[in-house]
């Protein structure tokens, strides 16, 4: 296994694919001249006897926003946690921009038994920050996400939308350049959902512009907050597609019928 | 029956009249059982915790030695401690055969499995479920252990009851290291043995009394602290993270 940093202009451009619609074309042309953030070849993954993720390539840019999609157990979950450096390939190479600050949330965020601010706070001071300024920080991240009332409050006592919100605070707190989210308000009441997705938005067309990649089983987020999509099934990438000719156009029924299929039954 | 029953009120009777004697064992066997516990606890909750989430080769075989010493009969850890306290042992120079210290030793040995098996499974348990968020946030493997042993430290207030009964309630170690040595290194368990054997019961059944009262308050104390807490914190841990793919 192979594992570096790379330099964005050093790497190959990406493939258009065939037939690919012209605003999909000129997204892709557009993302191209982005520096590079993710590039994997030939990867594989194994997690005890099932191969998760199975000769996966593909590449993300600063920027950009990459929504997951497929069924599940086709390995969003895995290739998340792959570009954040909680696993490491069984073969193939992996090479992330070194100097990419990168934020993992999960569907389910763990907060320790203490304060909401505190909970921010370890995060700062595991990476390197002394603890008074990290809870100096840890206030500021949660006025971000309008959280400052329940600053005091312990995180195990917040709803699952303010703890979701409260992992975002946490992850906006490390000001990261990347934000992977793992199905992030798949378990949200659809007020909670609203609130967590509005915040993800800022995050990526604000002055943070933060680059997405989430995995997701709501088209319609999907829809709302990716730029392209990358359609996995069984552990191997299917599709790889702006998001326009994904939902849009024949390319997808023609191209790739399995993630029509899916797209298609997902939307009746 | 009548015999007892008149054990029963003699032994009521030594317990309300505050007999020296009888409360300087129990004040000795506490001390004891504390100090050890106290020791085994730090030693143990820190093993236990880097256990939980450190992987190294023969970390099963390392498991399965530590979960047969939970079996670990109190005479024969009594038996390996005299040896290697005696005289001729390789600790002899220390002198410590026959005294408080030696019986704390013998009832550290004996309890620092139970500590430390037990809090290898509380914070596994944790890691299982919320590892992955702490490694995310850039937590390494010590680190992450002693996190998560913090943030389930009302569980594991369990396992402080569970060393401070084994190291109470146990005999045959202190038996073999203390001697039983009345106003030096006599404790609950071993005069309660030795007033049977001699037939003075009534002396028996209070300090078994006494026993089973301390450990019911501590328990009772415990369990109090943990529920308060937990109703304070929200403390119902987390369901698992539910892996989507």
């Amino acid at each position: 296994m192979k594992r570096d940093a790379f330099n964005g202009a050093l790497v190959a451009p990406v493939r258009r694919p065939p037939g690919a619609s012209e605003s999909g074309a000129a997204s892709r042309v557009a993302a191209a001249d982005l520096p590079l953030l993710f590039e994997l070849r030939t990867v594989r993954v194994r997690l005890g006897p099932v191969h998760a993720l199975q000769d996966v390539t593909l590449q993300v840019r600063h920027g950009e926003r990459v929504a997951l999609v497929g069924a599940n157990g086709c390995g969003k979950s895995t290739l998340l946690r792959l570009l954040n450096g909680l696993l490491q390939p069984a073969a193939g190479h992996i090479a992330r921009d070194a100097a990419a600050r990168q934020a993992l949330l999960f569907q389910r965020p763990h907060m320790l038994r203490t304060s909401a601010r505190n909970n921010i706070a370890l995060g700062l001071w595991l990476g390197g920050l002394r603890w008074p300024d990290a809870r100096v920080r840890a206030d500021a991240a949660l006025a971000r996400v309008g959280m400052t009332d329940l600053a005091g409050r312990n995180a195990r006592t917040l709803s699952g939308g303010q703890q979701q919100r409260l992992a975002l605070a946490r992850a906006w707190s490390v000001q990261p350049d990347v934000l992977l989210l793992d199905e992030p308000t798949a378990s949200l009441d659809p007020h909670a959902k609203r609130e967590v997705e509005a915040l993800i938005e800022e995050f990526a067309n604000g002055s943070e512009a933060m680059t997405l990649v989430f995995a997701s089983h709501n088209l319609g987020q999907v829809k709302r907050l990716a730029s392209r999509v990358i359609y996995l099934e069984q552990g191997h990438v299917l599709a790889d597609l702006p998001v326009h000719d994904f939902f849009s156009g024949p390319l997808l029924q023609q191209q790739y019928p399995e993630a029509h299929l899916f797209v298609k039954g997902e939307l009746v | 029956m009548s015999t007892f029953s008149e054990s029963a009120a003699t032994a009521l009777a030594l317990i309300a009249s505050f007999d020296p004697g009888l409360w300087t064992v129990v004040g000795r066997s506490l001390a004891v059982s504390a100090t050890a516990c106290v020791i085994a606890c730090g030693l143990g909750l820190g093993l236990g915790a880097w256990l939980a989430v450190a992987r190294f080769a023969g970390r099963d075989a390392v498991l399965t030695v530590l979960n047969t010493l939970l079996a670990l009969p109190s005479v024969v850890v009594g038996l390996l401690v005299y040896l290697l306290l005696s005289r001729t042992g390789p600790l002899g120079f220390l002198g410590w055969m026959f005294s408080f210290k030696a019986m704390v030793l013998a009832q550290v040995v004996l309890v620092v499995p139970v500590v430390t098996a037990l809090t290898r499974q509380t914070v596994e348990d944790a890691e299982r479920a919320h590892g992955e968020q702490l490694r995310s946030l850039g937590a390494g493997t010590g680190l992450r252990g002693l996190l998560l042993a913090w943030d389930e430290r009302y569980a594991l207030l369990t396992v402080l009851i569970a060393s401070f009964g084994r190291a109470i309630s146990e005999v045959g170690a202190v038996m073999i290291v203390g001697g039983n040595i009345d106003g030096f290194t006599r404790v609950m368990t071993t005069a309660i043995a030795l007033e049977t054997s001699k037939g003075d019961l009534p002396l028996a059944l209070a300090l078994g009394l006494i026993l089973l009262v301390v450990v019911l308050l501590l328990n009772a104390l415990i369990s109090g602290v943990r529920h308060w807490r937990e109703r304070l914190d929200g403390g119902v841990v987390a369901p698992a993270a539910v892996l989507a793919a």
